[in-house]
């Protein structure tokens, strides 16, 4: 995807109420050429959008469960109606667990095993390429991303996670499990790849003042995904990121 | 008629509790050596308007699978009762 034909890509990037990785979202996506666009949870439609990332925070105070009342705002009929159509849809962390919630991705995330809240960095390691997320790095590729969650400790049924990895629906995997989650998932992909959900925060690791720019070549991914549906061609382009 | 539904939401068998595990932890320190097995839930009550107790039932089942739990690492055990109002 060149520079121009990531500008005909546009990203909704989804805010509830409590979300607050959405400027951070925006910030990023921008500097990789794209248009992105807040969407509050009160609208209906994401006609005009080629992607959909949710983002991080507490959606609705986390009240209840994480992505419990989330899954009910007005927009998550659109975000289903779009990933139905095979739309790339993205969820950082809170958003990871809106989307299991909604049920458009399989499990849930419960409480961090060792009940710590997490701030650090893990190091994840490409388990499968088949997912809008991962399709551009190779199977064994180790990156560094940020983690910050304290429900963050993927559970499936054991027959799910069996079925998940036969399947290469699991994208990411932390290569020292810090929170607990079953086969020490990072992120979970829909059956046809193009809903990914995962807990490290890939929009926190695009710049080298802050540790990482491993983040980018996920986002990439994920941007090439939504461009390869409108028949943009060309690859991402190496924008490096010009922010602060 | 009205139906207080009281529901209470804990973790499925088998699925880990963290926040049990903490509690069960700290026990010792205040000399319960001898309580083990401890769970941690949530516990929602309401009232429900429906024609009988079968309805009200229903309901509050609907609502639990809908809402209140997540049946991938929870249970809900449902109870419904007819509410006692003052005349």
């Amino acid at each position: 995807m060149t520079r121009s034909a990531a500008a005909d890509i546009s990203v909704a990037v989804v805010v509830f109420p409590g979300s607050n990785c959405e400027h951070d979202a925006v910030q990023v996506l921008s500097s990789l050429g794209v248009r992105a666009e807040l969407v509050w949870h009160t609208e209906r439609s994401l006609e005009g959008f080629q992607a959909v990332l949710v983002p991080g925070g507490f959606a609705h105070g986390d009240y209840l469960r994480p992505g419990a009342i989330a899954r009910f705002s007005p927009v998550m009929d659109a975000v289903c109606e779009v990933a139905a159509r095979g739309v790339p849809v993205l969820g950082i962390c809170n958003g990871f667990q809106v989307l299991t919630e909604a049920h458009l991705l399989p499990g849930a995330l419960q409480r961090n095993a060792g009940g710590r809240f997490l701030c650090d960095v893990a190091e994840c390691e490409v388990v499968s390429t088949s997912s809008m997320l991962t399709s551009g790095t190779v199977t064994g590729q180790r990156l560094r991303l940020p983690i910050n969650h304290f429900e963050g400790n993927y559970t499936c049924g054991r027959s799910t996670l069996v079925t998940l990895e036969s399947r290469g629906q699991i994208p990411l995997r932390y290569v020292v499990n810090p929170n607990g989650s079953m086969g020490s998932v990072a992120a979970v992909a829909n059956a046809a790849g193009n809903v990914v959900g995962l807990m490290p925060h890939p929009e926190r690791a695009c710049n080298i003042l802050t540790g990482s720019l491993d983040g980018e070549i996920l986002l990439k991914s994920f941007l090439q995904a939504a461009a390869n549906r409108t028949g943009s061609r060309g690859t991402v382009a190496a924008a490096a990121f010009t922010g602060p | 008629m009205r139906f207080t539904a009281v529901v209470e939401v804990s973790a499925l068998e088998g699925i880990s509790d963290p926040e049990a595990a903490t509690i069960q932890r700290a026990l010792p320190l205040l000399g319960f050596d001898n309580v083990g097995e401890l769970s941690v839930g949530r516990v929602f009550r309401f009232v429900v308007d429906a024609a009988d107790e079968p309805t009200a039932q229903t309901a509050a089942a609907e609502l639990s699978r809908r809402l209140l739990a997540n049946p991938v690492i929870q249970r809900a055990d449902i109870s419904v009762t007819p509410l006692e109002t003052s005349t």
